[in-house]
């Protein structure tokens, strides 16, 4: 996982739009949807939760296609109401659930990637995992089963995981939601190390604020269903962050910003019955 | 944290081990309960049959001469587990049992797998397996003996079409039950569709084939002594029905008895294979 | 879940979407192997495959059909076996689950009966005939006791299964309410376990099916086993295939009574 020679992975989106259309009764996800975000930048979403995030993700991925409008990575057209790339190693996903195979070792998730897609051979794959896994601090998994770890570090072994293809793009879907606040902040820093290093566009999806603003450079806030970008914060917090930046009074001045905008939608959100996708 | 390697017991610490399991066992009210159960049980059947002899399980033989017959060194009629006849009529079950279900796995397993992974063969293939299946497999004993060349094959095929549906549904199941998740994260990984079979679809159904082939066993064997007893060659079946028909009821009771054993042994066997293969679940930790 | 109406051109008259959604390439493509699969019969029997070209042609077995669907016979048959199914069934019932509820609830009684039961279950039904025939006065109570053992086994397995899956704070939090063991027995226990007792019925009527079919074979009068075995006997191939499509068509008819009961027995479990 190297940084990136050339600035790459610049997704711009554009007035897009998602129709659902379960049992004959159109439901509307995404609305006129805009956003530009550049090479390199950690942008996070934020907002209710079944707000149609992850609709943006999926459709981004290469899962899911979109009824309107167009997104573009460095300036190829991915998504379109007739266009659809399929998924890729170029934009690299971390599910919200996790999806590490539990089949397979740690070691063999990890290199399953490379491996694969013919860019290493196995010996290869296995010493630059190797490597991997001791630079982070995460020596003597190697030959463990997904489920005999605990959700901390499959997350991060997930990450790894996506990180070792060189991806243009990592989208994260809620990857942190449900831990527990002392783990989520070592996933932080952990992220944040990995971010600094490979510089590769975060694409982060999050219904917590303090995280959003943590994380990223870029934070959208969008709108309960049908989402559409209520408001676009900057957060020029200097980096390399660590837990230290949540008590400076810059921190708290970029929340209170946002707080209103974000209360305001979670409110609508819940009025409106939405049940919790968990 | 590193996560260290749990130390296996040695020769002398695991037997140490074992004594202290086998304390446990004896000491343990649960297991007293069992043993008395397990008496009451032979004991109830003893005083039905030998001593009270009501007027309908008299004719019913007693638990003592069940074991005298199967297990004696000179049985009265001729079988008990030290003569020939009866390991001739256990291997010719077992034979049969065994070849039919290594076919169904070998056919049902493949079927259920491209059934699950690719949708157009689902929809041709489908309706037909659901119109078939639900013909029980004892009902195609007439038509096989019919239509088949030899008793013997049209035994052995009823046995296969039994497990043959199990496998596959489950088979089926198991594909089905795999997260949407993991094939999407294989296709990000730049899986080609022969990588997704490979390393998703397959390792994924494993749990559930594995309960397919424990269920399409025992109906195997089910299948089999039908067949047997209404084809008359040999086997534990027909050793059945000839106790029945010669008045040598030990011969019955011991020759279900024996069936259950192999039964249960060969489910078991299935069982221990499929922890071996999926050792990712038995090292499941409690967190 | 907030549904917004959308524009004219994307709406949809809900009849023709459905009907469009029925018709749709996946039953056309089931339709056709059906089709195909009785050419192929046909085509077998005409070029004489060894051994499959004794099959009757499709049109014979389709003609014996209408004239079997015409013998009041035929539907006799039909009620006889359907008779016992349903005996056998309901007593497996009567005296699996409470069986299984109390092997769920209290452990001197599990570990009790445990042993024998395990020790019984492996025995492949079909080989209690002989047993059976000889216990029992009539062949008539004989084949209802078959049917019965059957199902039974899998009833007190599937129940007892479901009783130790019933989440532990479910029962804490009756208690905490102020539930007697009784109420907590009759309100969480046995609804609780409803969807392993379904189950345990759904799997076990495949299975006594089977049981019956064999019993009739051998040891039965009347009944679609029986019909099928004289039509054996009298090398009628055709009415062997049509025993063979009726049984199988009970069955299909018995299992969908179960679903259907399960349904209504469990309102709060949505089919999906």
């Amino acid at each position: 996982m190297q940084a990136l020679g050339k600035a790459q992975g610049a997704i711009s989106i554009q007035n897009v739009g998602k129709i659902y259309d379960p049992g004959g009764v159109n439901v509307v996800a995404v609305e006129t949807c805009s956003m530009d975000i550049q090479a390199g930048e950690f942008a996070v979403i934020v907002g209710p939760s079944g707000c149609g995030k992850t609709t943006l993700l999926n459709a981004i991925a290469g899962f899911d296609t979109i009824t309107q409008g167009e997104i573009y990575l460095d300036g190829q057209l991915i998504a379109s109401p007739t266009t659809k790339l399929s998924p890729g190693a170029d934009r690299m996903v971390v599910f919200q659930n996790g999806a590490l195979f539990p089949w397979k070792t740690v070691l063999d998730n990890i290199t399953y990637g490379p491996v694969i897609q013919g860019a290493m051979a196995k010996s290869q794959a296995l010493e630059a995992a190797r490597e991997l896994l001791k630079r982070l601090g995460l020596s003597g998994l190697e030959n463990r089963y997904p489920e005999e770890l605990s959700s901390g570090y499959q997350r991060r072994v997930e990450i790894i995981r996506a990180l070792i293809n060189n991806p243009r793009v990592l989208l994260l879907d809620e990857p942190f939601r449900g831990m527990d606040a002392v783990s989520k902040s070592v996933m932080h820093e952990f992220l944040l190390e990995l971010f600094d290093t490979s510089r590769c566009t975060m694409f982060f999806i999050t219904h917590d604020l303090d995280e959003a603003i943590f994380l990223g450079d870029v934070v959208y806030i969008m709108t309960t269903r049908p989402a559409m970008v209520k408001k676009v914060l900057r957060v020029d917090l200097p980096r390399p962050r660590d837990h230290r930046a949540l008590g400076t009074e810059k921190y708290l001045e970029l929340k209170r910003q946002t707080l209103e905008a974000v209360h305001e939608e979670a409110l609508k959100a819940f009025r409106a019955g939405e049940k919790e996708l968990a | 944290m590193d996560a260290g390697e749990c130390a296996l017991p040695g020769t002398s610490t695991g037997g140490y081990v074992m004594v202290l399991r086998l304390k446990e066992w004896f000491g343990n009210p649960e297991f007293w309960r069992k043993v008395l159960g397990l008496l009451l049980f032979l004991g109830i059947w003893y005083v039905l049959t030998a001593v009270l002899t009501l007027p309908r399980f008299d004719k019913i033989p007693d638990p003592v001469s069940v074991l005298r017959e199967w297990f004696g060194t000179q049985p009265v009629y001729g079988r008990s587990i030290f003569t020939k006849l009866y390991w001739l009529d256990v291997i010719y079950s077992v034979l049969r049992t065994y070849s039919a279900f290594a076919l169904a796995v070998v056919l049902g397993v493949s079927l259920g797998l491209v059934m699950g992974w690719s949708r157009v063969f689902f929809d041709y293939s489908f309706p037909l397996v659901e119109i078939l299946r639900p013909m029980p497999p004892l009902s195609w004993i007439p038509l096989a003996v019919l239509i088949l060349p030899g008793v013997e094959i049209a035994v052995v095929y009823v046995t296969f079409i039994a497990a043959f549906f199990a496998t596959v549904l489950n088979t089926l199941l198991g594909v089905h039950s795999i997260d949407e998740a993991y094939f999407r994260a294989a296709k990000c990984l730049g899986s080609k569709p022969k990588d997704i079979f490979v390393h998703v679809v397959v390792p994924g159904a494993l749990p559930f084939i594995f309960t397919g082939l424990q269920i399409a066993m025992g109906v195997a064997w089910m299948s089999l002594v039908a067949g047997e007893i209404i084809s008359g060659q040999r086997g534990l079946g027909y050793a059945i029905y000839e106790g029945y028909s010669l008045f040598q009821y030990e011969q019955v009771v011991a020759g279900m008895f024996t069936l259950g054993l192999l039964g249960f042994g060969s489910s078991a066997g299935i069982r221990a294979v499929g922890f071996r293969l999926m050792a990712w679940q038995a090292r499941k930790r409690g967190m | 879940m907030t549904t917004t109406k959308v524009e004219n051109r994307l709406c949809s008259p809900l009849i023709l979407h459905r009907a469009k959604r029925f018709l749709n390439i996946r039953t056309l493509r089931g339709i056709v192997s059906l089709i195909g699969f009785v050419v192929l019969w046909q085509l077998v029997v005409v070029f004489k495959v060894p051994y499959l070209h004794n099959l009757p042609y499709p049109a014979e077995v389709a003609e014996t059909g209408m004239q079997t669907l015409g013998k009041k016979g035929y539907w006799l048959n039909w009620g006889i076996s359907l008779k016992r199914i349903f005996a056998g069934f309901i007593i497996a019932q009567l005296v699996g689950i409470p069986l299984g509820l109390a092997m769920g609830t209290s452990r001197v009684i599990k570990d009790l009966t445990f042993p024998a039961f395990e020790m019984l279950r492996p025995i492949p039904p079909i080989a209690w005939i002989p047993l059976a025939i000889l216990f029992w006065p009539t062949p008539e109570m004989s084949i209802y006791f078959l049917t019965f053992i059957g199902a039974f086994f899998i009833v007190v397995i599937n129940v007892l299964q479901g009783v130790t899956n019933i989440p532990v704070n479910l029962k804490r939090a009756a208690a905490s309410l102020g539930a007697k063991p009784s109420d907590i027995f009759w309100k969480i226990m046995v609804p609780g376990s409803l969807p392993s007792i379904i189950t345990g019925m759904t799997v076990g009527m495949g299975v006594t099916w089977n049981v019956l079919i064999a019993a009739e074979m051998i040891a039965g009068r009347g009944g679609l086993g029986r019909m099928t075995w004289e039509a054996y006997t009298n090398n009628a191939l055709p009415t062997i295939i049509i025993g063979m499509i009726s049984i199988g068509a009970a069955g299909y008819l018995c299992s969908s009574l179960i679903r259907a009961l399960g349904d209504v027995a469990m309102p709060w479990k949505k089919r999906f």
